[in-house]
Order: C-alpha cells, then sequence, then structure tokens
C-alpha cells in the first residue's frame, strides 16, 4: 500500500465514520446515503438472485388433471363399479394432489379464497382456484360424492389407511356431524373478514405432504392417522368443511352409485360393509298412530326452526368480541387497553412494531372497532345458519322415508365403493 | 298413489337440483367477476419491512422460504458494512466474530481500494434480516428481505404475512414475483393485488 493509499482509506474512514453517526440518528431512513462508487477496475456489478415461481400454465394443467381425476372417479363408481379401480385412481390423487403438488391450493381451502374475494374488494381470487372450487361440487352435483372416493387427497390419505373401523353409535354421529358446520361458519367468517384461514392453518395432514412442519401441526397429522385406523376417515366425516357443501350437492345429486347393479335380494351382506356407517336399512312399516304422531311432531320442529335460528344468531353475536380476536388489530388493541403497560415490554414485537410505526392508539382502536361491527353481522348471520342446521337435523329425525332396499345415504356416502364388492348380486 | 309419491319426491329433488346448481354458479359467478386471470404469490415489501426476524421462523417450510437479497445497485460497497458488521466493531476484518450474521452467510469480497462487493450464500442464509436491519439504518438498505420462489411452496395463506407485525407482505402477480429495492417504487400502487 503507498502512502497516498493510506491516507485515502484513512480519511474515507474518518468520513465514513462521520457520516455513519450522523445518519444513525437522521431519520429519512431510505435515501441513498452513499453514493454507489464509479469503480475504476471494470468491476461489474452482478444483479440480485431472483428465482422464478411455477409457472402459470402448470396451474391450469392442475385444473384439467382435476377434471380428467373427477371423471374417471365417477365412471368408476357409477358405469364401472369398480373399488379396485377408485383404489388406483386414490393413489394417483395422493401423489399428484398431495405429494406433487403438496396439497395446496385445495378445494377445502378455496372456501377461504371465494369468502374473501367476495367480501373484500381488493382482493382478486385466480380462475384456478374457483374451478377447484366449484368443479367438484358440480361433479358432485351430477354423480355423487366420487370427489371424496378418490380425487381429495386428504380424504385418500384417510381412506387407504382404515384398517379395523369401529361402529359408532348413530346419535354420536349426528352430533359429531355438527362440527363440520361450525367449521364450515367459522371458516367463512375468519377469511370474509380477513382474520385467517384457519382451514389452511389447521390442515393436519399437508405437513405430511410438505415433509415438514411444526412439531404440534405434526403431531395432529399422526393422531389423525391413528385415529384413522379404527375411526375411518376422522377429518371427512367430523371436521371437513367442504364435505358439508358437498354432502348438500350429493342430497340431490343425479345419479350415485348403488350397492347393487340390479335388484336388491335382501340378503344384508352389505348391511356392516360401510366403514363409515353411511347405509341406510329398509324402513320398517310404520303404524298408523305412529305416523300422525310423527305429523305431529315434524310440524312443531318445523315451526320451532325461526327459534332455534334466532337463538342462534343471539347467543353467537352476544360472543363477537370473542371471535373478533382472531383478527391482529383487534387483538391488539384489546390487549393493549387492558395492560397499557406492555407498551414499555421491549419484548414484545407487535407492540414494539405498533409503537414504532407512527400510528397513533386511536386510529388503532378505530380500525378494530370497524373489525368488531364486521363480526357482529358476521356473527349474526353464522348463529342464524347454525340454528337452521340444528332445527333442520332435529326436524329431519321425523321425517320417515319409506326404504325396501339397502341404499347407501347420499348427503353422507363418500362413493368408495366397498358396499359393492359385498352385493353377490352381479348384473 | 305410490307412484305419485315417487313422481313427487323426483320433482322436489330435481327443483333442489337445480337450485343448487344455480346457487353454485351463482357464486362461481360473482367470483369470476372479481377475479383475475393470472396467478399470484407471495412475496415482502422491504420498505413496510422492520426487520422483526419472524420471518426466519414463522414460515411454514423448516427451511424458510425467506431469504437476504442484495441490491447491488443501490449498494455503496461500504468498507464499514452497516450490515456485516457487528456495531462498534474496531477491525474491519472477516473473522466471524466481528460479523452480524449468525451463519456467516454474507462473503465480502475485496473490489478495488475502499470498496467491498457483500454476497449472501443463500444456502446458509436464514432470513433473520439481522443484516438487513444494520443495512437499513446504517447504510443504504440495499441488503432486504424477499421470499424466494424457488423455495416457496406458495401456501394459501402465507404463515409469515399472517404473522408479520408490519403487514408487510402481500400478494403480487406471479408473473412480476419480486419487490427488489431500486426496481419498483413504495408509493407504486397495489391496484388488484390485497394486503389481507
Ligand atoms: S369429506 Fe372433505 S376431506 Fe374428506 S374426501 Fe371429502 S372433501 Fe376431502
Ligand atoms: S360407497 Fe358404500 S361403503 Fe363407501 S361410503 Fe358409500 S355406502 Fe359406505
Ligand atoms: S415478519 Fe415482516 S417485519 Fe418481520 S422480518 Fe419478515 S417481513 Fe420483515
Ligand atoms: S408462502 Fe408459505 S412457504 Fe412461502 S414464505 Fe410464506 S409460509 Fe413460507
Amino acid at each position: 500500500m503507498t502512502n497516498n493509499q493510506r491516507n485515502r482509506t484513512i480519511l474515507n474512514r474518518i468520513v465514513f465514520i462521520l457520516l455513519f453517526s450522523m445518519l444513525a440518528i437522521s431519520s429519512f431512513a431510505q435515501t441513498q446515503r452513499f453514493p454507489k462508487p464509479e469503480f475504476e477496475t471494470g468491476y461489474s456489478q452482478p444483479s440480485p438472485d431472483t428465482p422464478e415461481p411455477r409457472a402459470l400454465g402448470i396451474e391450469y394443467l392442475d385444473v384439467l388433471v382435476l377434471v380428467l381425476a373427477l371423471s374417471l372417479a365417477s365412471w368408476l363408481a357409477i358405469r364401472k363399479r369398480s373399488r379396485k379401480g377408485l383404489m388406483w385412481l386414490s393413489v394417483f390423487s395422493l401423489l399428484y394432489f398431495g405429494f406433487y403438488r403438496l396439497g395446496c391450493v385445495c378445494s377445502i381451502g378455496a372456501i377461504q379464497n371465494v369468502a374473501l374475494t367476495l367480501s373484500d374488494p381488493a382482493y382478486a381470487i385466480s380462475i384456478p382456484i374457483i374451478l377447484f372450487f366449484v368443479l367438484p361440487l358440480l361433479f358432485t352435483l351430477f354423480f355423487g360424492r366420487t370427489f371424496c372416493a378418490s380425487v381429495c387427497p386428504l380424504g385418500v390419505l384417510q381412506d387407504l389407511v382404515i384398517v379395523k373401523p369401529i361402529h359408532i353409535k348413530p346419535w354420536l354421529q349426528k352430533a359429531l356431524g355438527l362440527i363440520p358446520y361450525i367449521y364450515l361458519g367459522l371458516a367463512v367468517l375468519l377469511a370474509a373478514t380477513g382474520s385467517d384461514f384457519i382451514i389452511c392453518r389447521y390442515d393436519p395432514f399437508i405437513g405430511f405432504f410438505r415433509m415438514g412442519a411444526s412439531f404440534t401441526m405434526i403431531l395432529l397429522g399422526v393422531v389423525f392417522v391413528l385415529m384413522g385406523l379404527f375411526v375411518a376417515r376422522p377429518y371427512c366425516r367430523f371436521l371437513c368443511p367442504y364435505g358439508v357443501l358437498l354432502g348438500w350437492m350429493s342430497r340431490f345429486s343425479k345419479s350415485h352409485l348403488s350397492i347393487t347393479p340390479a335388484e336388491c335380494i335382501q340378503c344384508k351382506l352389505c348391511e356392516h360393509s360401510c366403514p363409515f356407517d353411511v347405509i341406510d336399512e329398509p324402513t320398517e312399516e310404520l303404524k298408523h298412530e305412529e305416523k300422525i304422531k310423527n305429523r305431529k311432531r315434524f310440524t312443531i320442529f318445523a315451526l320451532l326452526i325461526p327459534v332455534w335460528m334466532f337463538l342462534g344468531g343471539l347467543a353467537l353475536s352476544g360472543v363477537h368480541g370473542f371471535l373478533a380476536k382472531a383478527h391482529p388489530d383487534v387483538y391488539l388493541a384489546e390487549l393493549l387497553i387492558k395492560n397499557p403497560g406492555l407498551k414499555n415490554d421491549t419484548e414484545n414485537l407487535d407492540v414494539q412494531t405498533f409503537l414504532a410505526s407512527g400510528k397513533t392508539m386511536e386510529q388503532l382502536v378505530s380500525e378494530a372497532s370497524v373489525v368488531k361491527s364486521e363480526y357482529y353481522t358476521g356473527s349474526w348471520i353464522l348463529g342464524v345458519f347454525l340454528g337452521l342446521v340444528i332445527g333442520v337435523m332435529l326436524m329431519n329425525q321425523f321425517i320417515v322415508r319409506k326404504r325396501t332396499d339397502y341404499e347407501p345415504n347420499k348427503t353422507g356416502c363418500f362413493s368408495c365403493g366397498r358396499c359393492m364388492d359385498y352385493c353377490p348380486v352381479k348384473k | 298413489m305410490g307412484d305419485k309419491k315417487v313422481n313427487r319426491r323426483d320433482f322436489i329433488n330435481s327443483t333442489m337440483r337445480l337450485t343448487a346448481a344455480v346457487a353454485v354458479g351463482g357464486l362461481a359467478g360473482m367470483a369470476v367477476g372479481k377475479s383475475n386471470s393470472g396467478q399470484y404469490v407471495w412475496q415482502i415489501d422491504p420498505f413496510e419491512c422492520t426487520q422483526c426476524g419472524r420471518c426466519a421462523t414463522e414460515c411454514v417450510l423448516s427451511e424458510s422460504a425467506v431469504k437476504c437479497v442484495h441490491a447491488y445497485d443501490l449498494c455503496g460497497y461500504c468498507d464499514l458494512c452497516g450490515g456485516y458488521f457487528k456495531p462498534g466493531v474496531k477491525n474491519l476484518e472477516t473473522a466471524a466474530e466481528y460479523q452480524l450474521c449468525p451463519t456467516a452467510a454474507i462473503e465480502r469480497k475485496f473490489i478495488e481500494e475502499p470498496y467491498f462487493e457483500y454476497v449472501i450464500k443463500k444456502d446458509l442464509c436464514i432470513g433473520c434480516a439481522k443484516c438487513v436491519a444494520g443495512c437499513t439504518s446504517f447504510g443504504n438498505g440495499s441488503l432486504h428481505l424477499q421470499i424466494l420462489h424457488d423455495i416457496c411452496v406458495d401456501c394459501n395463506e402465507c404463515a409469515i404475512a399472517r404473522a408479520c407485525p408490519s403487514d408487510a407482505i402481500r400478494r403480487v402477480p406471479a408473473d412480476d414475483p419480486y419487490l427488489i429495492k431500486g426496481n419498483f417504487s413504495p408509493d407504486e400502487p397495489a391496484e388488484w393485488v390485497n394486503k389481507s
């Protein structure tokens, strides 16, 4: 190093340190403090490393695969009547939608995107997500839940691990079957208010697909799989919010998988073949007095539905403040109101970031109260909806539909095809 | 009479089917009306980020998809780099104990007196934002965090976006998936993207 150079370096450092200390206290953080140097050695500056995301075309390829899988599943369930075919398709879907596509975006989660796009003017949903949401519903409306049979990666994962399904008492099934409605309602409420995507956050199986997740989520996944050995498809039956929508579609579907290809010979072989207990048995002829009594009860419960709806709305709107805490702004505002001392807690990142942002407490509180009022309306709607669901469920108890044969219950049947295999009537 | 009953049931079924079809179609139509034919991905707005450090821990992947990116165009090639050295160091040398980065992911290369180039070794960076904080408060702010799309699995809702105390993560069009400092202005309108 020549003297000259050394001097330059020292000078440079002094200037540097001066600037350094000056600028450390100045507030315009984003201006260029040090000019970009003019290099004398012909150095050329690299550009930042920005790897491209997956091409959009692949997104549409996924939709194509979805359509093909749905068509094939429907054909296998209704025309070909092949349990084996459905199983192989399941394996394919598990590999493609699960392990290759990493289980995301799935039709179940798409509920939230649709809810958010309808409520938030700034959020534009993408077409492939709409298709993922709509296509399985439409297919189910025509062919039953063939999506669940062998396309949904969550469903097929659970289906493939069933070992020894236990029988669950009908009343318990009914009661647990209410959870998906609650989950659906909450997921829509939280998504529409821009608070959270709980379906994605608490997807128990996505950790397997991604081969990694937080410890609790992996644990949850393992618990679900272990439970699934004995309680067939626990997520599908007692949690899945999309299953609620699919159930509605399937109930009125145009065609549906049938246990027997021809006439049922009442051999009862299929009676216990369904691991999900969704085969409806033939009904016994009711006595005349019974019928009258049922009709009366039916009328009473039908008239009670508005009461349930009102009570539901009242109850849930009463806890809207609690629900609203799912929104980070509301949470932070309430936290600071309750513990103003937290403002001195340097460890609390959210609080410190808020204080540093220059936003005033009034602004935060007014933003939070806007969110809260959305929650008020939302929880009324949610409560009315849940009241309706419970009311209809109670009322339906007294509808006795005449059935002469063993039939899959169209709402709950996943079209897995196991019962077909048990039926001795072939053609 | 039995036939009539069956007919009635069929009629109810088709009516309900039609209703369901119309409902689903309507929902889809409304969504399509608000849709965008493009795809979007998550990205960090470096002007919003406050370097809290959650990017390193909140990503659903065990190796965070967030890494430090260097906008060389903005870099001052400082000898005393606020992103490279721990505050208060006297020896501007390359030993690990003088470095801010906990994994020594930043490589310092001499270019010409008195300039140095700082290169981030992607496989070592954990996205902790320590260097970003240093560079932003004492330098040009050319070091900043970005979600790298060869690692990111593009979650339906980015787990970091939800945890970010500054709301710095938003959806951006997939055909322009980075917000590199210097290549976009902070007041660029976010048109169709949302900041959920
Ligand atoms: S019930 Fe839900 S999780 Fe189960 S297969 Fe159907 S869509 Fe998938
Ligand atoms: S296809 Fe048969 S066995 Fe499978 S869910 Fe439906 S009723 Fe049960
Ligand atoms: S979580 Fe937000 S504020 Fe924290 S480092 Fe990441 S982008 Fe920056
Ligand atoms: S979208 Fe998912 S993978 Fe990507 S940075 Fe966010 S949490 Fe990580």
